[in-house]
This record gives structure tokens, C-alpha cells and sequence, in this order.
């Protein structure tokens, strides 16, 4: 029981539900059945197209749960103190954003507070949703929703550079004062890590296709002339 | 054969940007919605150029002050003292920090002004149709890409040092207006990048293909 039906703007999907497009280059192809960790790309663009993870789902979320305790103690913890003349100073990864709002930066201090704190909890969160709904059959419609937003969250997000900027104002401020770095540069050094492993065990297509769909999709209809064109 | 190398469009066919999914629009339209995720389906992203165009232009006027202005004020008893992003480089320059302040110069100068020249070349080579080094045009579009991003690095930098050097009355480190330019030449060009479509690339290719298959 949908609400909308194809009628109402919803595309017809092709009958041959292996025949893809290249996003890179739009060329029309069959996508092979693959052996978990094996991968195709694009013969004409070279991009990768998809790459079957082996145990997607289970990995992802141990390594999501991981994600969630770092994100706390990088977020809790304190990143860098500093030691210098008798005084002490200490900041957080929000510290960074509040002291540029507080000197009137407040554009600079909504983009570090966004790319620094907000989109990495959005990354997390939306992936550990996705994972702990896929496990479950079908997959709820919901979570096609939270994973079409996920990739904006990823793209934003930016623990790793940070990381970089993070070093080099460490060096610079090591000139005249002693830094100490808190627990919170330890938890972002290994969240770039855990980060990475997401992306290296997660399957996007594996939990595409089992999603539920916003459209009934009709099965007679105008299927396609396209299976012959191609083959 | 009537086609050399069959895209969607030829056929048709809207490929989700969201989910994968191949899906065919309603008879005559232009756009739809994927039936698997909901998402907004076009042939090509809506506008590509103009919008790649207006973000790039945009990106490269905020590159001047960004690089004239200076991103800290530094604040001691002697009197204050501001500097550029050019200048960070010098001065993080030292028998210790060199890797550091190669880092940043890449980070904060190249990365920058090689988006804008490489978005501009792939701009101006689509427009003209140009069906020449599609793979290597595929291949500079997922370098800016992959690369944009590192840019941010100057601002963690000018963030985190004024965040962390309070010392008044001693000293005290404090976010200049070339921050912002610089930030703002960051997040344009990354919407620069987004907005462009890498199969524009190729479409030329493949009119031509017909034409002369």
C-alpha cells in the first residue's frame, strides 16, 4: 500500500535490474554478479562501480559503535592545553569554533563547528541507523532515506584535516609555550581511522537492494525495448 | 550499428545519483522521481555549467583577499602584529617544522588555485565540445575532488591557535577577515565541483559517435 504510485512522477525501473549507468560517464552496462571482495569498473571511465564487501553489515556496525565512543571522548575530552609563564589554557574541538564566533567570525565558526563536530555525529549517526535497520527484512523504507543522505554528511566531514590543522598550530604554538595534547587528538587520530574502515567495509548496494520502495513498481508496464538495444 | 557507445540518455534512461537505480521517466519528461529512493532524477545535473560557472567565478574573486589579507593578528605587549596565509608558510619554515609548512603551502596556496584552473579547463573543454584526453579530463575531476577538501587545513590552523593562545595580557592570537575569504574560497569550489557533471565529459563523445558510427 503506497501512497504514490508511478503515475504521480515515479520512473518506471528497467526490467533488468543488473543493467546500470556509469555516473561518471553514463555509459550503459550490465553489472556482473560478483564474488564477495571482488569489484568492477567502469570499462569506459575506469570507475569503480561497485565492490562487494564480505560481511557488510556486521562490520560496519561494529566499527559504527567504535566510531560512537571516540566521537564522545573527541567531543568530551579536552584537545590541546597549553603551558605557558605560569598560565594554562586548554580547548576543545567545540573551543575552536566558539572562540572564532566569539571574535566575530561567526560565518568562519559555523563552518568549523559544521565540518568538525555536526557532519562527522551526522556521518555516524546515518550510518549506524542505516546498519541497525538493515538488519532487518525487509529493509524499512526509512533507511533508503537516511542512506540517500548519507554521502552529503561524508563529503562535509572533515576529522582528517582537522587533524592536520590541529598539528600545525600545535607546532607553530610550540615555539613560545609548552602544548600538551589531550585525549580528545588521540580519539580523532583513531576516528580517521575508523572512518576509513567504514568506508572499506561498507556495501551500499547490498542494503539498496533489499530496501523497500517509495514506488510499487509496476511490473507490466512498457517494461523496455532496452534489454534487446544493448545485447 | 546505429550506436557506438550506449549511454542512458541515448536510451532514455535516468540513473540515481542516490541509489544506482535505471529507471525510465514518464513519456516526454525531462525529470522524475527514482521509485526506489525518492530522489530527484535529471538526464544531467540541472544547470551544470551555469551553476559550476557562478561558484568558480564566485571561489576565484574570494581568492585575492583571501591571499592579500591577513588570516591571524597576533597580539603581544610590543604591539600587534598580522599575518597572511604566505607568511604562516615562512614562518612555520624551520629546521623541524619544513614538513609541516610544505603541508600547509600545498594545503592552503596550490590546492586552491589548481581547483579553479582545473574546474575552468573542464568548464571551458566542455563547452567547446571537445571529445580530445576524456580520460584524463574523468580522471583530473575525481583529483579535485578527492583533493578540495584539504584546503580547510588554514582554517583548523587559524581556528584552534586563536582558540588556544589566550594569554592576555601577554599574548593573544585572533582571527583576521582573510579567514573568511579563505574559508569562503573552500566551500566554493567544493560546490563548484559538486555541481559539475562528469558525463558532460562524454557526451560530445557520444554525439559525435553517432554522427559518424
Amino acid at each position: 500500500m503506497n501512497a504514490r504510485s508511478s503515475a504521480e512522477g515515479h520512473n518506471q525501473p528497467v526490467a533488468d535490474r543488473s543493467l546500470i549507468a556509469c555516473l561518471h560517464c553514463d555509459l550503459l552496462q550490465r553489472l556482473p554478479e560478483l564474488a564477495p571482495g571482488a569489484s568492477a569498473r567502469c570499462p569506459r571511465c575506469n570507475k569503480e562501480l561497485w565492490r562487494h564487501r564480505e560481511d557488510s553489515l556486521n562490520r560496519t556496525l561494529a566499527l559504527s559503535l567504535a566510531a560512537v565512543v571516540l566521537y564522545v571522548i573527541a567531543n568530551a575530552a579536552p584537545m590541546l592545553s597549553l603551558n605557558a609563564v605560569g598560565h594554562h589554557a586548554s580547548t576543545t574541538v567545540f573551543g575552536g569554533a566558539l572562540e572564532l564566533w566569539r571574535d566575530g567570525r561567526e560565518i568562519v565558526a559555523g563552518l568549523v563547528l559544521w565540518t568538525a563536530v555536526v557532519a562527522p555525529g551526522l556521518q555516524i549517526a546515518l550510518m549506524l541507523a542505516v546498519v541497525l535497520g538493515a538488519h532487518r527484512d525487509p529493509v524499512p523504507r526509512w533507511v533508503g532515506t537516511l542512506l540517500r543522505h548519507h554521502p552529503t554528511a561524508r563529503t562535509w566531514s572533515m576529522i582528517e584535516v582537522m587533524l592536520v590543522g590541529v598539528l600545525v598550530a600545535l607546532i607553530k604554538i610550540a615555539d613560545y609555550a609548552t602544548v600538551i595534547p589531550g585525549r580528545a587528538l588521540f580519539a580523532l587520530g583513531t576516528l580517521v581511522f575508523v572512518f576509513a574502515g567504514i568506508q572499506a567495509t561498507f556495501d551500499a548496494r547490498d542494503v539498496w537492494e533489499r530496501v523497500e520502495w517509495a514506488a510499487r513498481p509496476q511490473p507490466s508496464a512498457a517494461a523496455d525495448r532496452l534489454t534487446e538495444a544493448t545485447s | 550499428m546505429s550506436l557506438g557507445v550506449p549511454t542512458a540518455m541515448q536510451h532514455g534512461l535516468q540513473s540515481c545519483e542516490g541509489c544506482g537505480l535505471l529507471s525510465r521517466p514518464a513519456a516526454g519528461a525531462e525529470e522524475g522521481l527514482c521509485p526506489r529512493c525518492d530522489g530527484e532524477l535529471t538526464f544531467r545535473k540541472r544547470d551544470s555549467l551555469q551553476r559550476t560557472w557562478a561558484y568558480l567565478i564566485a571561489a576565484a574573486v574570494c581568492y585575492i583577499p583571501a591571499n592579500v589579507l591577513p588570516v591571524l593578528t597576533t597580539t603581544t605587549a610590543a604591539g600587534s602584529e598580522s599575518d597572511t596565509i604566505l607568511q604562516g608558510v615562512v614562518l612555520l619554515w624551520s629546521p623541524t617544522g619544513w614538513p609541516l609548512s610544505l603541508i600547509v603551502l600545498f594545503a592552503s596556496i596550490m590546492i586552491p588555485s589548481a581547483k579553479i584552473l582545473a574546474l575552468g579547463y573542464l568548464l571551458v573543454t566542455v563547452q567547446r565540445g571537445s571529445v580530445e584526453n576524456n580520460e584524463q579530463r574523468i580522471r583530473l575531476y575525481r583529483l579535485v575532488e578527492l583533493i578540495g577538501r584539504w584546503s580547510m587545513v588554514d582554517v583548523f590552523v587559524g581556528a584552534f591557535t586563536a582558540a588556544l593562545v589566550q594569554l592576555q595580557p601577554l599574548m593573544s592570537v585572533s582571527p583576521a577577515p582573510g579567514l573568511f575569504f579563505f574559508a569562503a574560497v573552500v566551500v566554493l569550489t567544493m560546490l563548484a565541483a559538486e555541481s559539475f557533471d562528469p558525463r558532460l565529459i562524454w557526451d560530445a563523445a557520444s554525439v559525435r559517435e553517432v554522427r559518424h558510427g
